[in-house]
C-alpha cells in the first residue's frame, strides 16, 4: 500500500459529500475518474486511424430509502462537484447528515506493470501489429486478410464515501487481438485471438503467436464440416471455454438478479447446484488478470469469493447496496464502465478451479461428441437460465479421439442442468480476456477454466 | 437535478440553448485551429453535448435515478493522406488543443490510405424535426410514473408472475460538426425509450417477454402498450419445453428479424467488402434476396432513431436502396470507401458518439415488401416455428462467411395455428440464403432499436435448421 495523489483532495470530497448528504440519504458517494486509451489497428496491411482518447470526470451518488440518485460531469473542479452535489441533494427535504471524516486513499498494488504503456514509443506499437499481420500471413497463402489491434488504458480512480471509505487505484491495462480471413475454392472462414491483461507492454511485446493463432484458427475451418446438431457429450476447451462458467453460473449470482428473485439461483445458497467435484471463484485481486482491480469502483477492496464450494452453492457477488440490503459483506463487485454509470454487481476473474484429469482423459471418455476448444461469446438469461455459446474452434470426437473441425457450432442450454451435467475436470487452467456486457455498461471479465466436460448438452448446427 | 449545477438546460431555441450552441461551436473551431496550427492540412471535429436521464422502477418503487449534463469533442487530422483521431471530454479549450495535436501526431505514424481527407461536398439534407422540446420539459416524476403505469400494466397480465424491471431512458442531443474546409452544420435530435421485462411461470418453468417502446419524448411513449407487451410475450411461452430437431419454415417476429437484418447489415459495409470480410464481397448487381424484397438505408425518416441531417463526415444523407427486386444495388459507403471504388458516398460515415472516429455502417435499415396479416402468415408457413426471441447473435453470426446458428424461444407451429411454446433450441442458417428464402412479410412493422436501428415486420423464412432435442 502507498498512498497516492489523486484526483480530487480528501479535503475537497469532505466538503463536496457534506453538501451531497445536505438534505439526508443512507450513503453519499463521489468517484472521481481519469483514462487515457490508446487504440492502433493494422488493417490490410496498412496502419489506419490511430486513435487517442482522455476522459476525467466524476460521479456523485446518494442512496436514500434504498434508491440510488445519481449525476455526473466531465469535471473534477470542486466547484462543478459542489453544483452537482447541490443539486442531487436537493431532491430530499431530511435533515443533514454528516460524513465521516476522511483520510489520504491508500493505493494497493496488486501486479507490477513492468514497461509503463506510456513509455514506449507509438512507433514500437505499430510495429508491433505490423509483427502480428505478417506472423498470421505467414500461417499459409490461404490467409487473404488480417486485421490486428492493440489498446491501451490507463485509468486513474478515487472514490471517497460517507461511510469514510478513501480509495484509489491505478489500472494499467493492455490487449492485442488478431482477426484472419483465410479463403480457398470459394470458402472463406476467420479466425480471432487475443491476449491481455493488468500489466504493461511487457506482456504483449513479443506476442505474434497471437496473429499466428488466429490464422490456424482460420485454416482450420476452410477444413470444417457442418456442425452436428442435437444432444451430445461436449469437452469445453481451458481460458475461453469459461465463457460457460461466466455465463451459465456467474450472471446468475450477482446480487441484483438474485434479490430481484431473477436469478434462477436465488434461493440455492448452501444448495448442491453441481457435483462434488465441482468448485469456482470469482477473483478480482488475482495478479495480472484481465478483470482485476486493486478496489472495485465503490473503494471495496478486491478479494476471491468461493461461489462453488465442493458442488454447493455458497456465494453471491454483492457491490455496496445490494450487500446493504442483504446484511452481507461487500465482496468487491461493485464495478462501472466509467464515471458516466452508476455501479452495478459485476464479475471479476470468474473461474472453475482445476481438477486433476488431463484434457486427453476427458476426450478419451468420449465415444462421439464435440470438443469445443473455444467461444466466440455467449448470453443468458438469468431469470429463466437458458443460456447460448457461439463456438469459434470446434472439432468432432470420434470414438475418444479429435477429429475434423467443425464450423458453425452453438451450445444452447439451461444453467441448472449445464452444471449437473459437469462429469469431468481438468488441471489445466487458464484465464482469457473478454468484455462483458449488462445494463448498457461493458467492463473488463476474466473468464477462464481448465478443461471441463458436459455429459449432455444440445449443440446447434446446420446440418439437419 | 441536472450534471451542471447551475447549467439548468432549456429547450434548443431558448436563449440558453443558443448559449450552448455557441459553446459547443467554439469548442469544434478551438480543436480545428490547433489541429492546423500542429501541421493538418484538413481536419474536422465533432462536438457533442449530451443531456440524459435514466430510471429504473420495480415493484413501482424507484431503483435508480440519474440524469445528467455530459460533453466533449472528437477531431480528425489529415496529413499527407493519413489520419488520426483523438478525443477528450468537456470543452475545455487548453485539452481541447492538446487532443488536436494528439491526432496530428498520430496521423503522422498512420500509413498512407487512398481516399483519405474531408468530403467535397458538405450539407445538411432536409430532415423533419428530430427533436421535440417536450422532453425537456417532462419532470423525473413523469418519467418515474410512466415506468410504473407500464409495470402495472404488465402485472395486469392473468399468466404474469412477475417484473424483473422497467427502465425508462432518454437524451437530448446537440451535435456541431466542423472542419476546415468551412463547413459546419448542427443538429438536436432527442430520443426517449422505455422498456420492460415480463415474468410468466413460477420459478423454475419461467420464461420472459419484452416489451419496448421509442419516441421522440415521452409524451410519445404508451406506457400500458409497452407493460402489456411484455406480459403477453412472457404469456405466450409459459411452459415452454426443448422441441426435436429439423429443417423446416420459421416466422421471425419483428424483434427476431430485426436482428438478423442488423446483422445483414453489417456485411453490407463497403469497407467490410472491399477487406473480403463480407459474404456479399462479390454480389454487387447479383440476385441476393426473393424478388419482393427491399431493403433501403434512409437517415431522413422523421422516426429513425438513426436520423440525422449529416453523417459522421458532414455528408448530407439520404435514402438509398441497397436491395430492390431481389438484386443488391449498393453497399454502404463513406467518403473514403466510395472514392476507392469509384463511386459517391452514401453519407453511411457513423459516429456512436464524440469518443469514436467515423465507420462505414448503416444507419436506418427500413425492409419492405408486400404484407400479409399474420394469420396469413401463419397459415403460409403451415408447419414450423414462430420465432419470438433470439440471443447470443455477436457470437453466433460469422460476419465474414453469413453463416448464424444463434439461441432461440418461441412457439411450434402446426397447421397454420400457434401449438406449444419451445425454448432451449437454436436456428442456424446462412443469412445470404436468409434474404433468398423470405416467403412473405407481415403486417406489423416496427422500429427495433436494439441491435442497430431497423424497422421490419415479421419474416416467413424457409430452410432454417431448428436444433433441440
Amino acid at each position: 500500500m502507498a498512498e497516492a495523489s489523486t484526483l480530487v483532495a480528501p479535503d475537497v470530497a469532505e466538503r463536496v459529500l457534506a453538501r451531497l448528504l445536505a438534505h439526508g440519504g443512507e450513503l453519499g458517494e463521489l468517484f472521481c475518474e481519469e483514462r487515457r486509451s490508446l487504440a492502433l489497428v493494422r488493417d490490410d496491411r496498412r496502419l489506419e486511424r490511430p486513435q487517442l482518447g482522455s476522459e476525467r470526470g466524476a460521479c456523485l451518488r446518494i442512496v436514500r430509502d434504498g434508491a440510488t440518485f445519481y449525476g455526473y460531469t466531465d469535471s473534477v473542479s470542486e466547484g462543478e462537484l459542489l453544483a452537482l452535489a447541490a443539486s442531487l441533494a436537493s431532491a430530499a427535504r431530511a435533515g443533514a447528515r454528516t460524513p465521516a471524516p476522511l483520510t489520504a486513499p491508500r493505493q494497493r498494488r496488486l501486479h507490477d506493470v513492468a514497461v509503463p504503456p506510456t513509455a514506449v514509443s507509438i512507433a514500437e506499437k505499430a510495429d508491433l501489429v505490423a509483427r502480428v499481420d505478417e506472423a498470421a500471413r505467414a500461417q499459409g497463402v490461404a490467409v487473404v486478410q488480417v486485421r490486428a489491434g492493440y489498446a491501451e488504458s490507463t485509468r486513474r480512480v478515487a472514490i471517497f464515501n460517507s461511510d469514510g471509505v478513501s480509495a484509489c487505484d491505478e489500472r494499467t491495462r493492455v490487449r492485442l487481438t488478431c482477426q484472419a480471413v483465410a479463403r480457398r475454392d470459394g470458402r472463406t472462414e476467420s479466425g480471432v485471438e487475443t491476449r491481455g491483461g493488468c500489466a504493461g507492454f511487457e506482456l504483449v511485446a513479443d506476442a505474434t503467436d497471437v496473429g499466428e493463432r488466429a490464422a490456424q484458427k482460420a485454416l482450420a475451418l476452410l477444413d470444417a464440416v457442418d456442425a452436428p446438431t442435437g444432444e451430445m457429450p461436449v469437452v469445453v476447451g481451458n481460458g475461453f471455454g469459461g465463457v460457460l462458467l461466466h455465463e451459465a453460473v456467474g450472471h446468475g449470482l450477482e446480487a441484483d438478479a438474485v434479490q430481484k428473485g431473477a436469478s434462477v439461483y436465488a434461493g440455492l445458497l448452501g444448495k448442491r447446484v453441481a457435483p462434488p467435484f465441482v468448485t469456482a471463484y470469482d477473483d478480482g485481486a488475482l495478479a495480472g488478470a484481465w478483470g482485476s482491480d486493486g478496489c472495485d469502483d465503490e473503494g471495496t477492496a478486491t478479494q476471491r469469493t468461493t461461489i462453488i464450494a465442493e458442488g454447493e452453492l455458497v456465494g453471491y457477488l454483492y457491490d455496496l447496496v445490494r450487500a446493504r440490503e442483504a446484511n452481507a459483506a461487500p465482496t468487491g463487485n461493485g464495478r462501472r464502465e466509467s464515471y458516466r454509470h452508476p455501479p452495478l454487481p459485476r464479475m471479476t476473474n470468474t473461474y472453475f478451479a482445476p481438477g486433476d484429469a488431463s484434457p486427453e482423459d476427458l476426450i478419451a471418455g468420449v465415444r462421439r461428441g464435440l470438443y469445443a476448444v473455444s467461444f466466440g461469446g455467449g448470453q443468458v438469461e438469468p431469470a429463466t437460465g437458458d443460456f447460448v455459446f457461439g463456438v469459434s474452434e470446434g472439432y468432432l470426437i470420434e470414438n475418444g479421439r479429435v477429429t475434423a473441425p467443425v464450423r458453425g457450432a452453438t451450445l444452447v442450454g439451461n444453467c441448472l442442468r449445464a452444471l449437473a451435467a459437469i462429469d469431468g475436470i481438468a488441471d489445466d487452467l487458464e484465464i482469457a480476456t473478454g468484455f462483458c456486457g449488462k445494463g448498457g455498461q461493458s467492463v473488463p471479465a476474466g473468464v477462464g477454466q481448465p478443461h471441463v466436460r458436459l455429459r449432455s448438452i444440445t449443440v446447434g448446427g446446420t446440418r439437419a | 437535478m441536472t450534471g451542471k449545477g447551475q447549467e439548468r438546460v432549456s429547450a434548443g431555441g431558448g436563449a440558453a440553448g443558443r448559449r450552448h450552441e455557441l459553446a459547443a461551436r467554439a469548442a469544434a473551431e478551438t480543436a480545428l485551429e490547433a489541429a492546423v496550427a500542429a501541421g493538418a492540412e484538413a481536419a474536422d471535429a465533432w462536438a457533442e453535448r449530451r443531456r440524459s436521464r435514466r430510471v429504473v422502477v420495480w415493484r413501482e418503487a424507484v431503483e435508480e435515478l440519474g440524469e445528467a449534463v455530459s460533453c466533449g469533442v472528437g477531431v480528425r487530422a489529415f496529413v499527407d493522406g493519413r489520419w488520426g483521431f483523438a478525443y477528450a471530454s468537456g470543452f475545455a479549450s487548453d485539452e481541447l488543443a492538446e487532443a488536436a495535436r494528439a491526432a496530428v501526431a498520430l496521423a503522422r505514424i498512420a500509413d498512407r490510405e487512398t481516399g483519405a481527407g474531408l468530403p467535397d461536398h458538405c450539407g445538411q439534407a432536409e430532415v423533419p424535426d428530430l427533436a421535440d422540446e417536450r422532453l425537456l420539459a417532462a419532470s423525473s416524476d413523469h418519467c418515474v410514473e410512466l415506468a410504473r403505469a407500464c409495470e402495472r400494466a404488465a402485472r395486469a397480465q392473468r399468466a404474469v408472475t412477475d417484473v424483473e424491471q422497467v427502465v425508462y431512458q432518454d437524451a437530448w442531443l446537440e451535435v456541431t460538426l466542423a472542419n476546415s474546409a468551412s463547413f459546419a452544420g448542427a443538429f438536436t435530435a432527442s430520443s426517449a425509450w422505455m422498456y420492460c421485462t415480463a415474468f410468466a411461470g413460477e420459478v423454475g418453468e419461467r420464461m420472459s417477454g419484452f416489451g419496448l417502446d421509442i419516441a421522440r419524448a415521452p409524451q410519445g411513449l404508451d406506457p400500458e402498450r409497452t407493460g402489456r407487451e411484455a406480459g403477453e410475450r412472457a404469456a405466450l411461452l409459459a411452459g415452454a419445453t426443448k422441441p426435436s430437431s429439423r429443417r423446416c419454415a420459421v416466422v421471425f417476429d419483428a424483434f427476431a428479424a430485426a436482428a438478423l437484418v442488423a446483422a445483414v447489415g453489417e456485411m453490407l459495409s463497403a469497407e467490410q467488402v472491399e477487406r473480403g470480410r463480407s459474404p456479399f464481397a462479390d454480389k454487387l448487381g447479383a440476385e441476393v434476396a426473393s424478388s419482393s424484397l427491399t431493403i433501403a438505408d434512409d437517415a431522413t425518416l422523421p422516426d429513425g432513431p438513426a436520423s440525422a441531417p449529416f453523417d459522421g463526415e458532414g455528408s448530407p444523407t439520404g435514402r438509398t436502396e441497397l436491395i430492390a427486386g431481389g438484386r443488391l444495388l449498393t453497399f454502404v459507403h463513406d467518403v473514403r470507401t466510395a472514392r476507392r471504388a469509384g463511386t459517391n458516398t452514401t453519407a453511411n460515415a457513423l459516429r456512436s458518439s464524440y469518443r469514436t472516429p467515423p465507420v462505414v455502417g448503416v444507419s436506418n435499415l427500413v425492409v419492405a415488401g408486400e404484407q400479409v396479416p399474420f394469420a396469413q402468415l401463419l397459415a403460409t408457413l403451415g408447419d414450423g416455428f414462430y420465432i419470438t426471441d433470439l440471443s447470443g447473435l455477436h457470437s453466433g453470426v460469422n460476419p465474414v462467411s453469413g453463416t448464424f446458428s444463434v439461441g432461440a424461444s418461441g412457439v411450434v407451429v402446426r397447421g397454420g395455428e400457434l401449438a406449444e411454446p419451445a425454448r432451449e433450441m437454436t436456428v442456424a442458417g446462412s443469412l445470404t440464403d436468409l434474404l433468398r428464402n423470405v416467403q412473405a412479410l407481415g403486417d406489423d412493422r416496427r422500429w427495433v432499436p436494439l441491435a442497430g436501428s431497423v424497422s421490419t415486420p415479421s419474416l416467413l423464412v424457409d430452410g432454417i435448421t431448428v436444433s433441440g432435442r
